[in-house]
């Protein structure tokens, strides 16, 4: 599959809404999520527990366990098609086929009591109608691709005869054997050892290469978001708090929770500055992402922020588009946007379209 | 913050081995046995911090475990002070445990469920009759002061705080005894990245204060770089590089060293690091049949068939900075490491 032009939009997510029921009423975890994924390109999603990463990609795929949950507005158009409304038949075709999933937990996520052949067979039954025994032909080819050794014998094997690195690779293989158009990644390396999660990030990277499959990859590691990303999406509380390429988002982040987010790091070297006897005090992020149901009025961050005004407890903050006129290289062109949603921003940008 | 050169050493590990037997299917057949550690020794000088670093099932846990006498020490010594650690039983190794406590990775299965918080915290004062019971409530409050929590909170249940909290109840219990030595077993791992910041910074704080020595369990090498004063690698149940952490950051020398770091993604490296990142192929060797070399050198990019023939001892190269791996050289003084970070 060839990759065609970066810009044309393969899926487009517009003011997505996800609430949950319970006792208390009802909890907006998604609320007003808006993005686009392109054609071949890596989009990382960043954010703390419970900023509603993952439940934006169940979302996607209409995974959102139901009751309590529910997606309560907004569209999810895949080549036009808008899968929110869409009926369940029409969600299983896409589902596993056009739009795969990775997810965090390898043990957890595969099927103990089923080989390893028969679990990345079974998308390829259901979606390519192959038989048996040619989905096993499919399953080995996958494996190889991969990277897993002997997949001949692997085939027939069972999850806890892996180490995690594999079944993390068989997760991969399972996820592309229909060669999705997209690929999410919800925190893929999370529960894998550093020098396995460099080998997970290379197949990735080499996979998309090869068939232009576009990634949205789930993370809370600004590390990972470096090495994959083309282009980032911050979110708190439930919303997109920051959009942009990966250098525009990383070197010169509009939103005060991603400058946190990257001062609070412990970077490598950081014992090699003047003499290397001194231990400098890492940055903070003062207090905790608040409890849905102390959201309130107005931008979700401001306890936590240093520069919170007046107005950031009286209105959300809209999406301000950042650095127009500042050239290519702060990004302020019209196909690579910065946007953030922050009030600080107000005086001097226009809001984003 | 760095100790000053000679401090006394508080603990003090030689030649430490856990193996667990494992019962083989079969009869008549002898039980494998998994060395978990395999001859590991190190010093902890007092106020310091030795961070111990590995990938999963490198043993590093298990020190840990050893170290705090609740895994089981096949051979070797453990010295805390003047105390020998490994020798005590009973009653006397309960006593001693007020000296050395831990912190755990998972603040969510670390607390009891049950227990409101300040009962967690007193309940080590009430066991190792600390102080007079009448003041143990003002000292369960200060230890919520001292670690960022209000007195108050006391009264709730573990359920009702946040991640970053309930680590922060784990060290109010961790330091209520007056410990000298805290291992400290991958504390920030659970807990997200802007919560990470904030715990590291308390524990640097409390051991300033305090005076406190870490035993510093991790997998990360950035949080490592941060808080350790010195740093062993482990690989597969062996130290394969011991170093000061200026000495090692500057020029980590063996190559399994070299290949972590290089595997760390950071967020100025980007692509170009990714790209020009050491390779390692495969999984770490089975720690119940350890090749008889090298143990790395199934793996290694640069090793040579005299490495997998015999295990290399672990040498002092240059002050306090030890490794072990044949193919460092010593010139004029100054160890030449086989491999190099990438420069990217």
């Amino acid at each position: 599959m060839a990759t065609t032009s970066k810009d044309s939009t393969l899926l487009q997510v517009q003011n997505l809404h996800v609430e949950f029921s319970s006792r208390r009423g009802k909890a907006q975890v998604l609320n007003g999520v808006d993005f686009e994924i392109r054609r071949g390109e890596t989009l990382c999603v960043v954010g703390e527990s419970g900023c509603g990463k993952s439940m934006t990609a169940l979302a996607l795929l209409r995974l959102i366990p139901s009751p309590p949950g529910r997606i309560s507005a907004g569209r999810v158009l895949f080549q036009g098609e808008d899968l929110v409304s869409a009926s369940e038949d029409r969600v299983r075709a896409v589902r596993g086929n056009r739009i795969s999933m990775i997810f965090q937990e390898p043990m957890t996520s595969l099927n103990p009591v089923l080989t390893v052949g028969d679990q990345i067979g079974e998308s390829l039954r259901l979606h390519a109608g192959l038989d048996l025994a040619r989905a096993k032909v499919r399953a080995i080819e996958m494996l190889k691709q991969v990277g897993i050794p002997a997949p001949e014998l692997r085939v027939d094997e069972y999850p806890h005869q892996l180490s995690g690195g594999m079944r993390q690779r068989v997760m991969i293989a399972m996820a592309l054997a229909c060669r999705p158009d997209i690929l999410i990644a919800d925190e893929p390396t999370t529960a894998l050892d550093v020098t396995v999660q460099a080998q997970i990030f290379d197949l990735l990277r080499d996979l998309q290469r090869e068939k232009g499959t576009a990634i949205l990859f789930i993370t809370h590691d600004m590390g990972a978001v470096a090495e994959m990303a083309d282009r980032v999406m911050v979110m708190y509380a439930g919303r997109v708090i920051e959009q942009g390429t990966t250098a525009q988002v990383l070197s010169s982040p509009g939103h005060p929770y991603t400058r946190g987010l990257i001062e609070c790091l412990p970077e490598l070297g950081s014992s090699l500055g003047s003499d290397g006897s001194t231990r400098i005090e890492l940055a903070e992020i003062p207090g905790m992402v608040p409890s849905i149901w102390e959201l309130g009025q107005g931008c979700a961050f401001r306890d936590r922020c240093p520069h919170a005004m007046a107005r950031c407890a009286d209105d959300v903050p809209p999406m301000f588009r950042l650095g127009q006129g500042t050239g290519a290289a702060f990004g302020g062109d019209a196909q690579q946007p910065h946007g953030a949603a922050c009030w600080l921003h107000a005086e001097t940008q226009a809001v984003a379209a | 913050m760095t100790a000053p050169e000679h401090t006394d050493v508080l603990l003090s590990v030689r030649d430490l081995q856990v193996h667990f037997p494992r019962s083989k299917p079969g009869w008549g057949r002898s039980p494998e046995v998994v060395k978990a550690v395999d001859g590991v020794s190190f010093d902890v000088r007092r106020g310091t911090t030795l961070a111990v670093v590995g990938e999963s099932g490198s043993g590093k846990t298990t020190t840990a475990l050893a170290v705090m006498r609740l895994a089981p020490v096949t051979s070797g010594q453990l010295r805390l002070g003047d105390t020998d650690l490994g020798a005590l039983e009973g009653e006397a190794l309960r006593q001693a445990r007020s000296r050395l406590q831990i912190i755990f990775q998972d603040p969510f299965s670390s607390l009891n469920p049950r227990e409101r918080a300040g009962a967690a915290v007193r309940a080590p004062l009430d066991l190792m009759n600390v102080g007079e019971p009448a003041g143990r409530a003002q000292r369960v409050a200060d230890l919520f002061k001292a670690v960022g929590l209000r007195p108050e909170q006391q009264h709730l249940f573990p359920h009702q705080f946040s991640g970053g909290q309930r680590q922060r109840i784990n060290i109010a219990r961790a330091l209520a005894t007056n410990p000298e030595l805290v291992v400290c077993d991958e504390p920030v791992s659970a807990l997200d990245i802007a919560i990470r910041a904030q715990i590291l910074n308390l524990l640097v704080r409390l051991q300033r204060e305090l005076g406190l020595t870490y035993l510093f369990i991790s997998h990360d090498m950035a949080v490592v770089e941060h808080i350790c004063d010195d740093i062993a690698v482990m690989y597969l149940g062996q130290i394969v590089e011991r170093a000061p952490r200026r000495a090692f950051f500057s020029r980590p020398l063996h190559p399994y060293s070299v290949a972590l770091m290089s595997a760390v993604p950071t967020v100025h490296g980007g692509r170009a690091r990714a790209a020009a990142r050491i390779q390692l192929s495969g999984d770490p060797p089975s720690p119940i049949n350890p090749p008889a070399g090298c143990r790395f050198a199934s793996r290694c990019p640069v090793a040579e068939p005299a490495c997998a023939a015999e295990l290399p001892p672990l040498r002092e190269v240059q002050s306090g900075h030890w490794v072990r791996c044949r193919r460092v050289d010593v010139v004029d003084g100054m160890p030449q490491a086989p491999l190099h970070l990438p420069t990217a």
